[in-house]
């Protein structure tokens, strides 16, 4: 294994590695734009300049001392890019030596000369590399006075991104992601010098199902998305955690939040499900969060839906569920449901309703399959329904629904989370029940008009749980957004504005719904007939499903976010920690995280 | 930056640090004040005061050739340490691509540091003269973008003041 000296640091690592590999590989940092570890090598913004060198031998193969004892360095004339120089055996490298500065310093200048610093119109403005490194690596003066130059801005390359050629700073990631990650090979710089910028060949357009990645690649605010263009100032949002709930991938994310509302999903890296990539389907899937929620309990009363409080609501479905029992009454999961939601639902039905009938719809959209991160199935936990041994004693079978529906043998049915908006020939059907609760998200669901009691179910954004994605690994989440349930909770993870808003302020004037996450209602209701159960987190929920199904075993919620999910059956034996790059990220809130990693 | 001299000139003298000396010079003027006759009185509203260009009264936009300087570029809402501002970016076909589609400033909020001012990079918000600033509803206090704009030509004071001191 070579071991090297990077400024003063003795470093070992894989033979092959480049010099800023091995340094981030080992929680250290080289100044870089064009640089990303999952595109092939370009090495032309020349910002990891570093001075190189080896230790000087004589002829006898010794080392030569300098007068102090010391080993004598041959420093390679010119700089050379930490990016492109793989490391060598005995190597040493010096990033912030003064040759190296005054290089880094350099490349800044020339950077900004035709740089339009409009940073107060620009999107990436609070996350842009350039900016951060304006401060980190430049002298924060320029000595060009001239005019400077003008491209066109605000150019639409494909539906989801629009080009600023003038705060393009030609690292060309954008290129590289298109054709090695995207494979559509669309883009390329023209011109040359000063005036080089990034046209589309002629006749195409970027449309790939992965073409708003390059907005967060880009280090500057040269591409931008336009679903998010100047709907917010990055640091109005708070920035938190989660997975996102479209598809079966498990797609780490970010969720941007501002006046309870989600403006944005970004990736978040786990070299274990997503890298640093999601979809744009996946990216832009907000909408059924921020808009049409049930927000309040409802009662059918004679064909209209009549909002309810909590405590009528849950009497009034705890008394009607009582009259079914076993094999009158169907329990439908839900994929778009959490672990634990499933786990009570399934306990309520076990142990309350005394009924096996517990089944679940899958959705899927075969157009999306491909060999990156699409796949058919389009919820996010029907790997963990599945794991949870859902369905599998049940009499009655998801395609037999509609048929026993339409005879009369089923007479109730309580749906958690799920719409059959797909399963038009259920819907159908529906209005032959004498009893139908729903945990519903949204107002304009089909589902809710055959429902007698419509409960107000929180989205993923909401509530504390995990997904199992479809290989198989349990991620952790937590909530995002606010509602009456989770206020106290949430305090802190708030954005500054949602934070600090009093009554009479109008930017803050977000609906502060009455949701409830699933399993919560479960519990009421089951509290109401006469059980005794004292959940009081989604933890404990966890640690209840992990102690009883062995695939779950040793995983907690502590243990899940420390290696960024667990796989089924392997909770003793954790992939092991990745090295987490992030190219530039939200300041102040969103922190670099750097997992070290030895080997 | 602390740019701050401690020059000979600006150090305490030695009868400066002497402490009760110092306070009955301060005495003195207080007793020739009051016995020095003065008009303390002004007939408000007739007679009204105008302030110089270094008041900070109400802060307002800047408005230019019939529209707003401001990019809603949102500094003022952040550097604001009251949280008195709200700025909703909205997209304009003119050179400047942004503007705001909202600008509200809660003057019940406002406390007339003028950071707003100092930290906008178009000169769009300004304190101006006004001080004259009553309402009769909380939701009154909220000013919108039609009662923030003032033309150029009257912020001319201010705007002078600002290029000699900013
Ligand atoms: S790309 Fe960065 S430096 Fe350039 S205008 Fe945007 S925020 Fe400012
Ligand atoms: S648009 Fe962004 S990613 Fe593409 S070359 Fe320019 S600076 Fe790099
Ligand atoms: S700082 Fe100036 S340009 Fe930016 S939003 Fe405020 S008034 Fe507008
Ligand atoms: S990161 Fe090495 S040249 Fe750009």
């Amino acid at each position: 294994m070579p071991q090297f000296e990077f400024d003063g640091q003795l470093i070992e690592t894989k033979p092959g590695k480049t010099i800023i590999e091995a340094a981030y590989d080992n929680g250290l940092s080289v100044p870089h734009f064009c640089w990303h570890p999952e595109l092939p090598v370009a090495g032309n913004c020349r910002m990891c300049l570093v001075q190189v060198g080896m230790p000087a031998k004589d002829r006898e193969g010794n080392f030569e001392l300098d007068e102090n004892g010391n080993k004598k360095i041959n420093f390679i004339p010119k700089l050379q890019i930490a990016c492109a120089s793989p490391v060598q055996d005995g190597m040493v490298v010096k990033s912030v030596s003064d040759e190296a500065i005054e290089a880094q310093e350099a490349v800044m200048e020339f950077l900004l000369i035709n740089h339009p610093l409009d940073c107060p119109i620009c999107d990436e403005a609070g996350e842009c590399k350039l900016q951060e490194y304006s401060f980190k690596h430049s002298k924060g003066q320029s000595r060009f006075d001239e005019e400077k130059n003008h491209k066109r801005k605000r150019q639409l390359w494909g539906p989801n991104v629009v080009f600023d050629a003038e705060r393009c700073i030609s690292c060309s990631r954008c290129i590289r992601f298109a054709k090695e990650v995207a494979k559509q090979d669309v883009l390329t710089f023209v011109q040359r010098g000063d005036h080089v910028t990034i046209e589309l060949f002629d006749g195409t357009t970027f449309d790939s199902p992965y073409s708003m990645n390059v907005i967060d690649i880009c280090p500057v605010g040269a591409l931008t998305s336009p679903d998010f263009r100047f709907e917010a100032r990055v640091w109005e949002l708070s920035s938190n955690e989660s997975i996102s709930h479209f598809d079966g991938t498990g797609t780490n994310v970010y969720l941007g939040v501002r006046n309870n509302e989600i403006l944005r999903i970004t990736p978040r890296n786990n070299m274990y499900v997503n890298k640093y990539w999601i979809r744009d389907d996946a990216r832009l899937s907000y909408d059924f969060v921020n808009k049409n929620r049930v927000t309040q309990p409802l009662i059918n009363n004679n064909g209209t839906l009549e909002e309810a409080n909590w405590e009528d609501a849950v009497s009034f479905a705890a008394s009607k569920l009582d009259n079914f029992r076993g094999d009158q009454i169907v329990f439908v999961a839900s994929s778009k449901a959490t672990n634990e939601d499933n786990y009570i639902f399934n306990k309520f039905a076990n142990e309350i309703s005394k009924t096996q009938n517990v089944i679940y719809f899958t959705h899927t959209d075969e157009t999306r399959i491909d060999d990156l991160l699409g796949v058919s199935d389009i919820t996010p936990n029907t790997k963990g329904v599945e794991e949870l041994n859902i369905g599998k004693e049940s009499k009655i079978k998801p395609n037999d629904l509609a048929e026993k529906l339409k005879n009369g043998e089923i007479r109730a049915m309580y749906v958690m989370e799920e719409d059959f908006e797909d399963y038009p020939e259920i819907l159908e059907q529906l209005k032959n029940l004498s009893f139908l609760a729903v945990h519903s998200y949204n107002m304009n669901k089909k589902i809710n008009h055959y429902a007698d009691i419509v409960f107000p179910a929180s989205t993923f954004a909401e509530i504390e749980g995990t997904f199992t994605n479809l290989n198989g690994r349990v991620q952790h989440f937590t909530p995002a957004l606010v509602t009456k349930e989770n206020y106290r909770f949430m305090g802190m993870k708030m954005s500054r504005l949602d934070k600090f808003g009093a009554d009479n302020d109008r930017w803050t004037n977000h609906e502060i719904r009455d949701s409830k996450q699933s399993w919560k209602i479960i519990q009421k209701i089951a509290k109401k007939l006469g059980e005794d159960w004292n959940y009081t987190k989604s933890s404990q929920v966890f640690d209840e499903i992990s102690q009883n199904n062995p695939s779950f075993s040793d995983m907690d919620y502590k243990k899940l976010d420390e290696y960024q999910g667990l796989v089924l059956g392997k909770g003793n034996n954790p992939d092991a920690k990745q090295v987490n790059y992030i190219s530039h990220y939200l300041k102040p809130q969103q922190t670099q995280k750097v997992v070290k990693f030895k080997g | 930056m602390n740019n701050r001299k401690n020059t000979e000139a600006e150090r305490l003298t030695f009868w400066e640090k002497m402490y009760i000396p110092e306070i009955a010079r301060g005495l003195g003027i207080t007793l020739r004040q009051m016995f020095k006759p003065k008009d303390f009185v002004r007939q408000y509203p007739e007679q009204r005061w105008e302030p110089t260009g270094s008041f900070r009264g109400r802060p307002v936009l800047v408005e230019e050739d019939g529209g707003e300087r401001c990019v809603a570029c949102g500094l003022c809402a952040r550097v604001c340490p009251a949280l008195a501002i709200e700025v909703q970016a909205g997209e304009t076909p003119r050179e400047k691509e942004r503007y705001p589609e909202k600008f509200e400033i809660n003057m019940l909020r406002c406390i007339f540091c003028s950071y707003c001012e100092e930290v906008c990079p178009e000169e769009a918000i300004v304190m101006s003269k006004d001080y004259e600033i009553v309402y009769t509803s909380p939701q009154e206090a909220i000013l919108g973008k039609d009662e923030l704009l003032v033309p150029k030509a009257k912020l001319q004071d201010r705007l002078e003041f600002l290029r000699q001191y900013k």
